[in-house]
């Protein structure tokens, strides 16, 4: 490899990347969710879904699921980089452990008439969807499961007259009797 | 309802953050007043066991509490006032981080009801330095305070220690609340760093070190961090073992330059024996050094064929550039003496006559080799007579950034930790003057040196006036070549020679500033004055600017390329022009 001049090792990475889903359990304080996405900012790192509400009001305890992609070594750096921020408990990797849910939320907005609106009802019967608002043209549906139903259930609205669509993120928890 | 104007732990904001300091044990401070922290300064004139030294500007306070960490082993502490006094404070932050140094800053802010208007002197300082401290917090009442005062410390000081940063709204500063002493429910129970090294992997380490036969021990700055005991039971096991030992530019001084078993500093400009030891070992143990990029060279020709064992502190240190085999988290005063213990009872002294064979041929190529001259003052002769000079004296090295940082990394031997203060990480100009300021707080009667650059010394020049106040008698020995000589070289060994701005046309006169100053100026061109001209300058119980004039376009060798591996070191005898440009592959033609 021809390396350019400079005072920098120059170097291409090869490893392939990997999609894992992180829980962070963390103090809930003001400037906390800055700490965790200028991490993710500041060095480099993906994030392809974010989402965080408190969990466990008394003890101020919030619960963050990232979805990141990485190499594998970029992946542990993630883990550990967020384990030594001061506010954060604790860190779990959801795709290692390979027993956790994961579920999101999405609201879909279909603007259509005639066959098109059947259709569209037809095909959120199939995948549980219900509607949450509806108009003599537009229904407004909400589909709960894996990042790829949804994906899936976006896709097949989209010819049948997609208007809009907001989604939660992902959450996710272990299977099983045990807590985090 | 009892009288709550007798509690002694009644007391304002400003009064709070007097007291913890105080009860943290400091007894000097660096800082730069304003309106933001008026309440504090008013609290410090009324009382004197906080002794406060008033620097020229922000970035002055921090290398000055860095400088005094760094030679003390105490947390530096530096005070600002909002919005400019904060934003200054950023380089010093980002440097005492990247170099892990225990340093808590606490800076003034706009009353509480102001923050978000765009008020005089207003920044979001906790969000300009949060990813450049360990942690940071923004107190809006004033019942926190002492609370989180006392974290800060904690934090600032324990694990991997680090720059941490307060803010203080003026009017919690004014407002009155309770106070009270450290204690350990101040610190978020999220917080707790691992000390202990696990036993399994103390285990596995001592069976690849009682089975090696190429070994070679790196330490860094974690040692130094870690305390006298990580020092001296590093210098057991190197005793016990019989190991050679090189050490990254944080850690010198760790295990003394005298030592037999010594190499020299490793990496970029690192000694041959030293980078060839790292290259061809089969037993790495790495203590409190995290594979910068400047230690590593090319990273996949890294030391191929080692088994690895990292000591750090800091669990995301390992494997974040190299793939190691043991890692062993903790502090390392703890893991060492563990080592040791396991190694004594169950190993013995490895034979490794034929590994010290090798290195004593890589240490006959002299790596660090140059041609002294009668004519002109080589910049390592200049480092090398002070450091003659200076043999057995008690005294402190500061730099600054660039070729004389790695000369005085080369040429000045460490017997002792907390002797050396550079900016490693960061590579910030301007760090080593202030930071001579703080090293000469902290020991008033000691010989303290700042090794600079012409060009590094004049971005935080101001500093002498701070000196001449204190009556700190720093010495600022320049080597005065009138380039940025690092980056000159750079721009000969990689862009085809064009200097671009990389040449100082006007120079100050340095003897005229010190003099200007109140300090005294000593200025030198010829090799037979530099003895004479070193010993005035010891002399001299006052702040001294000594303008060196060394070879103006002498570079730094031995040097690893860009994208080379450690056994491609280009050596001195080698550095001609053509060697050079082959070196540097895919650089420019050298004209």
């Amino acid at each position: 490899m021809n390396q350019p001049a400079s005072a920098y090792f120059i170097e291409e990475r090869h490893d392939p990347n990997e999609t894992h889903t992180l829980a962070v359990l963390v103090q809930n304080e003001p400037g906390v969710l800055a700490r965790v996405i200028g991490l993710f900012s500041g060095r480099g790192y993906n994030i392809e879904s974010l989402t965080v509400s408190e969990t466990e009001s008394q003890k101020h305890l919030s619960r963050i699921t990232i979805v990141t992609t990485g190499t594998p070594m970029v992946i542990q750096q993630i883990k550990h980089q967020l384990d030594r921020m001061i506010p954060v408990y604790q860190v779990v990797d959801m795709t290692l452990s390979k027993r956790s849910i994961e579920r999101e939320l999405a609201m879909v907005k279909v603007r259509g008439q005639g066959e098109h609106r059947v259709e569209a009802l037809r095909l959120a019967d199939a995948f549980r969807a219900r509607v949450i608002d509806a108009t003599t043209e537009s229904f407004v549906f909400e589909i709960t499961g894996n990042t790829e139903k949804i994906n899936q259930f976006i896709d097949l609205m989209r010819p049948l007259g997609l208007v809009e669509v907001s989604r939660t993120g992902v959450a996710a928890i272990g299977r099983g009797p045990e807590g985090m | 309802m009892s009288d709550k104007s007798h509690d002694p732990n009644q007391m304002t904001g400003a009064a709070m953050i007097v007291r913890a300091l105080i009860d943290h044990g400091v007894t000097d401070i660096f800082g730069y007043p304003g309106g933001a922290v008026l309440p504090i300064y008013d609290e410090i004139f009324q009382q004197s066991e906080v002794q406060h030294i008033l620097v020229r500007h922000e970035q002055g306070a921090g290398h000055a509490a860095e400088g005094y960490a760094r030679s003390t082993g105490k947390p530096g502490v530096a005070l600002v006032t909002s919005g400019p006094g904060a934003t200054n404070m950023v380089t010093p932050l980002t440097d005492a981080l990247m170099d892990s140094i225990p340093l808590v800053c606490i800076s003034g802010q706009v009353p509480t009801h102001l923050i978000g208007n765009d008020a005089f002197q207003e920044c979001d300082t906790v969000g300009i330095t949060r990813p450049c401290t360990k942690h940071n917090w923004l107190v809006r009442d004033v019942n926190d305070l002492a609370k989180v005062l006392h974290e800060a410390f904690y934090v600032a000081t324990t694990g991997r220690p680090g720059p941490v940063l307060v803010d203080v709204p003026k009017d919690v500063q004014f407002a009155t609340g309770t106070y009270h002493p450290p204690r350990k429910s101040d610190v978020h129970r999220s917080y707790a760093p691992r000390v202990k090294g696990d036993a399994t992997q103390i285990r596995k380490a001592v069976s690849l070190l009682a089975g090696a036969k190429r070994p070679v021990i790196y330490s860094g700055g974690g040692v130094i961090n870690s305390g006298p005991e990580a020092t001296k039971l590093l210098r057991e096991l190197v005793e016990v073992t019989g190991f050679p030992i090189t050490s990254t530019l944080m850690g010198l001084g760790a295990y003394p330059a005298s030592g037999k078993n010594w190499l020299g500093m490793l990496g970029m400009h690192g000694t041959y024996e030293a980078n060839m030891s790292m290259h061809d070992c089969d037993v790495m143990l790495c203590v409190g050094a995290r594979f910068d990029d400047r230690i590593t060279g090319r990273v996949d020709a890294f030391s191929p064929n080692s088994k690895k064992i990292h000591i750090d502190i800091d669990p995301s240190s390992i494997n974040k550039n190299i793939r190691v085999d043991v890692p062993i988290i903790g502090d390392c005063a703890n893991i060492l003496g563990d080592i040791l213990q396991v190694f004594k009872a169950e190993a013995k002294k490895p034979d490794i006559k034929a590994w010290w064979q090798q290195i004593a041929q890589w240490r006959a190529r002299n790596s660090l080799y140059y041609k002294k001259s009668n004519d002109v003052i080589l910049p390592q002769h200049a480092i090398q007579s002070l450091f003659e000079a200076t043999r057995g004296k008690d005294t402190y090295i500061t730099t600054e950034v660039g070729q004389h940082q790695m000369w005085a990394a080369q040429f000045f031997g460490f017997e002792e930790p907390h002797r050396w203060m550079t900016s490693g990480g960061l590579g910030t100009m301007g760090y080593g003057l202030p930071a001579a300021v703080g090293v000469q707080v902290a020991h008033p009667d000691s010989l303290v040196i700042d090794i600079a650059g012409d060009a590094s010394v004049q971005m935080t020049m101001q500093e002498m006036s701070t000196a001449v106040q204190y009556e700190l008698p720093i010495k600022i020995f320049i080597l005065n070549n009138q380039y940025m000589g690092m980056v000159r070289q750079w721009q000969q060994l990689l862009h085809g020679n064009r200097l671009s701005h990389s040449y100082s046309e006007a120079l100050p006169d340095f003897v005229k500033l010190a003099e200007a100053y109140g300090g005294v100026g000593i200025q030198v061109h010829k090799p037979s004055d530099l003895d004479g001209a070193i010993q005035e300058m010891i002399s001299v119980k006052r702040p001294v600017l000594f303008d060196c004039r060394v070879a103006a376009l002498e570079n730094c060798f031995p040097m690893i390329p860009s994208g080379k591996a450690h056994n491609e070191m280009l050596l001195p005898e080698q550095a001609n022009d053509e060697a050079t440009a082959k070196a540097f592959a895919g650089g420019k033609a050298l004209v």
